[in-house]
């Protein structure tokens, strides 16, 4: 076992050689930041699907909280908003949202003061109602005042980028942990299915609250927590060196925090936090029965998850100095995850680190390798007198999405607990 | 008048072509679910899929010379619905009957539809590009105006010929799927396998057959609504792929493995988006003349801004899971 | 030669074996009736002739052929009927549609069986339209007995049909299980209800540890001292 997996590991190590040696090494320790970044989210996954099998699809949803987090923490103040109405109004707003809750809340208890059944029902939905038009009474004028007079969005708040990160996890905890206490009473494909509409909610969100995000309109230059490679070169540093070096800045620090985060999670899984989790997973009656809270526990492990996830997704933000909302996709967010920790192994940390960067290195290489492909059959076509393949540079792009479903159900059918598997320990 | 036309245009005709594609979509999975117990999300590439299969053969008809005349799209769909109907089954043989074979869980069937989605769709993005495709590039798409002027209203009621074409295909599809149900014996036996696939089993039923029917049905009709769809907007890779999630939720609030529930879910889903986005202004706008003056109408009035037109979809998802998830029609419970 | 002979049978669900060899032999005429403590492989014994488990040895001869390992939707064709215990009937479906899933296998005209069956069971013809869901357990039983008449079976296997019911209802079923067996159905069923079974069975099979312990007609049985102390409670 530990030499398979030792021998899978040095391959992946020869695979990163050679990407490093065909690809430039600009471009490969770029990607090897974002493996990094990749497979602190992909442990997340495994935290929830591996050892609680909680079947989350709204991944995309969290790295978009994340990214979001960071911008909001890290980038420049926004003096013109600060100078505006702008704060006064978004005051109101959340006052509204504040009254609105209390209204919410009011009607749940109706029962109190004698009012039951449908009669709670209905006022429970009028209050609902009632707060939604009373919070977009404010919300509304004051995103418009803002997007046109205020300063167009508010800003950040120019603090260090860790603490943007650590913010990520918060907020994804906080927004995980609403989800968690709606949804994981579900079955595991309605449970999927919700997750998928939440995260698709998030994004609408997101993508459209230009005041508080610039939406389409992206957000950038975010700094880094480490030099940028024009402190570098304005040391007098030339341009190569100064990319790698500040690149393997930004990498030490991502894997300090990569390593941090298996040991705590690593010792937490084989102490009786961990046994418990499995016990669950693997037998949800009998470990309810057992007076195990297991629904508390699910919570949990989604909400500790869900914070790798938000982490992950700020360190990926920060590092490419860009939030765009519109560059999120299930595809290259939620299932991409996935297929890593499929692939890697569920249930193994090592098996999901192992998944995420080998999947993030044949993510990113499919594109040139096909590219090399079809020229090379696009010349040899060309010779025989059949013509050219035509848009090659636009076919290649889209062959990652083929090689992606190709690698999982290969793997679904020859090594359906993937490359690393979970080490089951026969206890007691 | 002039108003209620309006609502009619904006709400009534969109509403129902909308909650027609969702419903032919929603059936699919619904007896997918139903017989084989898992959440198809490949579904959305069989529309995809088969819209391009009905592109295809609508481009060789254009290019042959010959002239329909009713839109190509619709005098090729049963060519296409087939042929998505032999796609199906082969996509079922080469990646879902293998797993299931080996007695994987509903979960793994689930993942691997989340494989050949990805694969379908590199596929298709390979050869198709990521552009879009229209089925009225040779031929017009005919738009009647139903001059309402008698009915004292200045605006006529809009309906394109490809809407009126789908309304009734839909209509005829969805009797035929229940005469098949309640009067075949094949369609009782599927029912009967969504209902207790071991005593189906026990009954001698040949259960590999009920399968194969159920992936020939949901392929076809998958491919219908797929390429109403594009002949309702455009052709792109990415067509169906974007509104999965507001069929599954029609599928999940009719009840899975209800295929009667599918099609309420599916004309809820398509109603609720419409009338969400709807500005009720357009609508009231007459009453801003009793009204006092600081009671006017704002100029727009929806329930929801435009941009978050799919996300009312997710929002009845998520409050259906939560009050009562078995669906409107008790659906399957496990 | 007999209806259907087990000879030898071993078979589980993989790993160890359930079954360490079953014999028996019906007849046309017979009324089989297995009894037996829990686990012995009473249920075993039925679903592995109906081809639900895997048969590793022994052999199981039905009308001069091995069938052991057929599935259900060839045994059905051939004369084999089986009513599980648990969950069996469509409760979403009509009773009629129920008795019509019986004769899926069917290419010929089931109209005269169908009367056959609702004569039998005259509240089934009743309630021929109503949901079998809607019915009660004695009812559902019927329509579970019913169903599995329609393919007109030559054996007919039951799994413990008294089970659940009240005492009124279980002597009405084993009455109408002879009346079977009176228009030429072969039956082999299991049944807790040792005593009360073995009293109309014309054989009797004691089954332990997956093993035959004592066989014999049902009053043989039910004379023996010592299948009464040990397995039909003194």
């Amino acid at each position: 076992m530990i030499q398979r997996s030792l021998t899978l590991f040095g391959g992946l190590f020869v695979l990163i050689l050679v990407v490093g040696w065909v690809m430039g090494l600009p471009f490969t320790s770029s990607r090897l930041v974002e493996a990094a970044a990749y497979a602190l989210i992909a442990l997340g996954l495994n935290i929830q699907w591996g050892y609680g099998g909680l079947f989350n699809f709204g991944i995309m949803g969290f790295l978009m909280v994340g990214g979001a987090a960071v911008t909001f923490i890290s980038y420049p103040i926004n003096p013109d908003f600060w100078g505006s109405d702008g704060p006064m109004m978004l005051g109101r707003a959340l006052l509204a949202f504040a009254i609105g809750a209390l209204l919410v809340l009011a009607a749940r208890q109706a029962h109190r003061v004698g009012i039951t059944g449908k009669w709670k029902g209905a006022l429970t939905v009028l209050a609902w109602f009632v707060a939604y038009v009373l919070y977009r009474s404010q919300l509304d004028p004051a995103a418009a005042y803002i997007e046109s007079a205020g300063g167009g969005w508010v800003g950040g708040l120019g603090a260090h980028p860790v603490l943007g990160w650590l913010f990520g996890g918060v907020l994804a905890a906080g927004i995980a942990y609403v989800i968690g206490k709606i949804c994981l009473g579900l079955r595991t494909d309605y449970l999927a299915i919700a997750t998928i509409g939440i995260s698709e909610i998030i994004r609408a969100l997101i993508k459209n609250m230009d005041w508080l995000t610039r939406g389409t309109l992206t957000v950038s230059p975010i700094p880094w927590p480490t030099p940028l490679p024009q402190n570098y070169q304005a040391g007098g540093m030339d341009i190569a060196s100064s990319l790698l070096l500040a690149r393997a800045g930004y990498l030490v620090l991502a894997l300090v925090i990569l390593a941090a985060v298996m040991w705590l999670i690593s010792r937490a899984y084989a102490g009786p936090w961990g046994r418990m989790m499995r016990a669950i997973r693997d037998n949800h009656i009998a470990a309810s029965s057992m007076g195990k809270n297991v629904t508390a526990r699910q919570l949990e492990i989604f909400v500790f998850g869900s914070v790798l996830m938000g982490i992950g997704g700020a360190m990926l933000v920060s590092f490419v100095q860009i939030f765009d909302p519109s560059s999120y996709q299930p595809i290259n967010h939620t299932f991409l995850i996935w297929v890593m920790v499929i692939v890697g192994g569920a249930g193994n940390n090592w098996g999901a680190l192992f998944g995420a960067v080998l999947l993030w290195l044949i993510w990113v290489i499919s594109e040139p390798l096909s590219k090399a492909i079809f020229d090379m059959v696009s010349y040899w076509s060309t010779n025989v007198g059949w013509g050219a393949i035509p848009e090659i540079e636009a076919r290649s792009a889209q062959m990652r999405v083929f090689v992606l479903g190709l690698v999982i159900t290969i793997a679904l059918r020859f090594a359906p607990k993937g490359l690393i598997p979970e080490v089951v320990k026969r206890e007691g | 008048m002039t108003e209620i036309i309006f609502f009619i245009n904006q709400v009534v005709i969109s509403g129902l072509v909308l909650g027609c594609i969702y419903a032919l979509g929603a059936i699919g999975i619904t007896l997918i679910f139903g017989i084989l117990r898992f959440a198809h999300f490949a579904h959305s590439e069989l529309m995809t899929g088969g819209a391009f299969i009905a592109f295809l053969l609508a481009s060789a008809f254009a290019a042959w010379g010959i002239v329909t005349p009713i839109p190509t799209g619709f005098v090729v769909l049963p060519i296409a619905m087939v042929l998505a109907a032999i796609l199906a089954l082969g996509i079922d043989k080469g990646f879902y009957a293998p797993l299931r074979k080996r007695g994987a869980k509903p979960v793994t069937l689930l993942i691997a539809s989340i494989g050949v989605t990805l694969m379908v769709q590199g596929l298709i993005r390979l050869f198709f590009g990521a552009g879009s495709y229209s089925f009225f590039e040779n031929e017009p798409k005919e738009i009647f105006r139903i001059d309402t002027s008698a009915l004292g209203s200045t605006r006529p009621l809009v309906i394109t010929e490809p809407q009126v074409l789908m309304i009734l295909v839909t209509l005829v599809s969805v009797i035929a799927l229940h005469f098949f149900l309640t009067r075949s014996r094949l369609g009782k036996a599927m029912r009967a396998m969504a209902d207790n696939a071991d005593l189906a089993q026990v009954s001698g039923i040949n259960t590999a057959l009920v399968v194969r029917v159920t992936w020939v049905i949901a392929g076809a009709l998958g491919c219908m609504a797929g390429t109403m769809l594009a002949l309702d907007v455009t052709l792109k890779p990415d067509l169906a792929f974007n509104i999965i999630l507001p069929i599954f939720a029609a599928a999940i609030v009719g009840g899975l493995g209800q295929a009667y529930g599918a099609i309420a879910g599916g004309l809820l889903i398509g109603f609720a988006e419409t009338l969400a986005v709807f500005n009720w202004t357009m609508l009231f706008r007459p009453l801003n003349a009793i009204l006092p003056d600081w009671a006017q109408l704002p100029s727009t009035l929806a329930l929801v801004p435009t941009e978050y037109k799919l996300t009312v979809a997710f929002v009845i998802l998520v409050i259906t899971l939560l009050v009562r998830p078995t669906g409107i029609f008790k659906g399957a419970s496990s | 030669m007999p209806l259907i002979e087990l000879k030898h049978v071993v078979g589980g669900y993989g790993g160890a074996p359930i079954l360490n060899g079953v014999n028996m032999a019906i007849e046309k005429s017979d009324i089989g009736v297995i009894v037996g403590p829990n686990g012995a492989g009473k249920s075993t014994t039925l679903k592995a002739i109906f081809g639900l488990l895997k048969v590793t040895g022994g052999t199981i001869e039905f009308g001069g052929e091995n069938i052991a390992n057929s599935l259900p939707d060839k045994l059905v064709p051939r004369g084999l009927s089986f009513v599980p215990q648990e969950k069996n009937v469509f409760t979403s479906m009509s009773v009629e549609e129920n008795l019509e899933m019986g004769a899926f296998t069917r290419k010929d005209d089931f109209k005269a069986t169908m009367a056959w069956v609702y004569e039998m069971f005259p509240v089934l013809g009743e309630k021929r339209r109503q949901p079998a869901g809607e019915l009660s357990g004695g009812q559902r039983q019927m329509v579970a007995m019913g169903r599995a008449l329609m393919s007109k079976p030559s054996l007919l296997m039951l799994d413990e049909p008294s089970a659940g019911l009240s005492p009124r209802y279980v002597i009405e079923i084993f009455e109408t299980i002879q009346r079977v067996n009176a228009e030429g159905v072969g039956i082999l069923m299991v049944e807790q209800n040792a005593r009360q079974a073995l009293a109309f069975a014309t054989k009797g099979f004691v089954l332990a540890s997956g093993q035959n312990r004592f066989t014999g007609t049902g009053a043989e049985l039910i004379a023996d001292p010592e299948v009464a102390k040990s397995f039909l409670g003194g």
